[in-house]
């Protein structure tokens, strides 16, 4: 039988035009928008949890789509994703409490402001190389932890603030529902950016640097320019992140934004698949439901054996580590590639050789 | 005067021991060209090991650090062998988060063998303080200092010029030239791995006289960071000298501007230094940048 749900066995392209076309069939466009709709259509039949777990999913998204700019197209590891989400969350929190503005003028400000604090620490990138650099990015995520938590006038220190959701005029958006909708639109968004950016000249340039910054360079792209660009960009999704997460969770507190976010972070690009939109949106779905599953499991294990519960405690910690080194050795391609095999079976079914 | 020279006492012991670990990091940056980030973790396993052996089983000190120092260097083998030599041919980043999730796994281990709790080392040097001219010396202090320095000649004399330190120099600098002269790098690395491991260990174990064992001693594993970032990622000496300037750093901002500002600048400090250091000498200071040719 032949496979509704994938291409031909390839696609025959007359003309540089139809070579850039964003989706490569007719299939391939149908297959996105169906999953468009999917996501548009899930709130109608599930629970608040459900969807509040959703929302999350997809704020991760934007920043792991943010983080895969950075790593996966330029080439530049990045350590410090965490306190970069931080810088989004608390200039959101700062500008609607504090100042009173709109949280539509303060959205795309936290980006900003995250941009220029990215570039600059994307700075030493021109000298500094590799495990440098990312040290570097390391050092950013406890200089702002520490800016964030020390000067407590401008950010209410470790007590952290509080923020209000957003309305759009008269209608609120404080259900789990409607905050979905907006955090899927901007998700959206960000990922037919992503997908684009690699399309443009801006983005071949960084695959350059990602692959050769020597080279690059020789050919004549400019490795200052390009490389502070990636950390900018890169920084400028990951601040908007930081602000829905702000205002979806309510709160904004240093210790929401340690290393431990930023590992999150680097897990989700590498399991999801490195220079990967969809891998990025897949592997920040994968990390943010792996924790709930395994309280599932652990929930569930502890009706039985009861003393196992304080051990078991630990026991996220070494599932997420035994995942990781997993996928690394097994799947270094990650879950975009394992979805790319996976379509190539079917497209082959049932000859497979 | 006193307190000021309190205070790099204290920086410099804890700087020993800094560059103990940093010489882990060093050493597996030289022969894998990785960042081991579990190196925190392997200091506290062994600090747990050898604290269980001696509370639990009532082993003496010497013979429980030499069992500790054994199972250390399995420990390195064996991650070496199941986690590192698998990904012999990744990008760096894919070995970086390895060890990353290598340091998850482990101290998820270490928190459901061990507990959150801090546990008190039983006293192996003598309790009473040292006084000199004002300035308070305990005697666990100056016995790590002690021991670091010697470990640290040793481990100079051994690459300097033991066969299998060479081996591992050659590795360092060229794999393919050292296979080719009929050296085993797989070896090389398992080696180079347990010898890590057990220099964590040691740290591990001395540190854990000083404070106390608790699990949130493997942060010691990103504070150690900047030394190797500063002294250079690939050299041995400047793991040693790092150490002792963070030491001291961290030791002077613990000691000066904390009470000022409301503390947390202890943990900070090292990275800002690093951060400014690096902008001037990207390799660090004894570091080699090494040319790339296209």
């Amino acid at each position: 039988m032949r496979n509704p749900f994938v291409n031909e066995s390839g696609n025959y392209k007359t003309s540089y035009a139809k070579d850039m076309k964003l989706f490569g069939s007719k299939s391939a466009a149908l297959r996105m928008f169906a999953l468009i709709a999917l996501a548009l259509l899930v709130p109608l039949f599930t629970s608040n949890y459900v969807i509040g777990l959703l929302t999350l999913c997809t704020i991760a998204s934007i920043g792991a789509i943010g983080l895969n700019i950075l790593t996966g197209f330029t080439g530049q590891i990045s350590i410090g994703t965490g306190a970069f989400l931080g810088v989004g969350g608390y200039t959101s929190a700062i500008l609607t409490s504090t100042y009173g503005l709109s949280f539509w003028i303060a959205l795309p400000l936290a980006g900003l402001v995250t941009a220029v604090v990215g570039g600059l620490f994307g700075i030493p990138s021109l000298r500094l190389k590799g495990l440098y650099l990312a040290i570097a990015t390391l050092a950013a995520q406890f200089i702002i932890i520490f800016i964030i938590s020390r000067w407590t006038s401008v950010t209410g220190g470790t007590g952290g603030m509080s923020l209000s959701r957003p309305t759009a005029g008269l209608f609120s958006l404080s259900s789990n529902t409607s905050y979905y909708y907006l955090c899927i639109v901007i998700l959206m968004l960000t990922a037919l950016y992503a997908t684009n950016l690699v399309r443009t000249r801006t983005g071949r340039a960084f695959l350059a640097v990602r692959d050769r910054d020597v080279a690059a360079q020789i050919m004549g792209i400019n490795l200052f320019k390009y490389k502070v660009m990636g950390f900018a960009i890169s920084s400028f999704f990951v601040g908007i992140a930081g602000s829905l997460l702000a205002h979806y969770t309510m709160i904004v507190s240093p210790e929401f934004y340690g290393i431990s976010v930023s590992i999150e972070y680097l897990a989700m690009i590498l399991i999801g698949g490195l220079g990967s939109v969809m891998g990025s949106i897949l592997g920040a779905v994968f990390i943010t439901l792996l924790p709930v599953g395994l309280t599932m499991i652990i929930d569930f294990m502890v009706l039985y054996l009861p003393s196992l519960g304080q051990i078991l405690s630990s026991f996220r910690e070494f599932v997420f580590g035994i995942v990781i080194i997993l996928f690394l050795i097994f799947e270094p391609g990650g879950l975009a590639s394992m979805w790319t095999n996976l379509k190539n079976y079917f497209k082959l079914w049932p000859f497979s050789h | 005067m006193t307190f000021f020279i309190q205070m790099l006492i204290t920086g410099i012991v804890v700087g020993s021991i800094y560059g103990l670990v940093a010489l882990g990091f060093v050493l597996i940056y030289r022969a894998s060209d990785a960042l081991n980030l579990a190196n925190g973790e392997f200091v506290i396993i062994g600090a747990y090991i050898c604290l269980t052996l001696m509370t639990a089983y009532q082993v003496p000190f010497i013979i429980a650090l030499a069992i500790t120092l054994v199972f250390s260097m399995l420990l390195g083998l064996l991650v070496e062998r199941l986690v590192i030599r698998p990904l012999q041919n990744a990008p760096v980043i894919s070995v970086i988060m390895a060890t990353i999730g290598l340091s998850s796994l482990l101290a998820g281990l270490v928190h459901m063998i061990w507990g959150h709790q801090t546990k008190k080392f039983p006293l192996i040097f003598p309790a009473t303080p040292l006084e000199v001219g004002g300035v308070i010396i305990t005697p666990v202090y100056l016995w790590s200092f002690i021991i670091v320095i010697i470990l640290l000649i040793l481990f100079s004399v051994f690459f300097k010029f033991s066969k299998m330190g060479i081996a591992m120099r050659a590795v360092a600098d060229d794999k393919q030239a050292a296979s080719s002269m009929g050296i085993s790098v797989k070896k090389v690395y398992a080696i180079t791995w347990a010898i890590a491991a057990v220099v964590a260990a040691v740290g591990g174990v001395l540190l854990g006289n000083i404070n106390g064992v608790s699990p949130t001693m493997a942060t010691i594993g990103l504070t150690v960071l900047p030394v190797v970032i500063l002294g250079g990622l690939d050299s041995i000496l400047g793991a040693i000298v790092g150490g002792f300037i963070i030491g001291i750093l961290q030791s002077m901002a613990g000691g000066y501007l904390d009470p000022l500002i409301g503390g947390g600048l202890k943990e900070v400090a090292p990275f800002i230094v690093v951060l400014l250091i690096l902008m001037i000498k990207p390799y660090g200071l004894f570091g080699r940048g090494g040319t790339e040719r296209v």
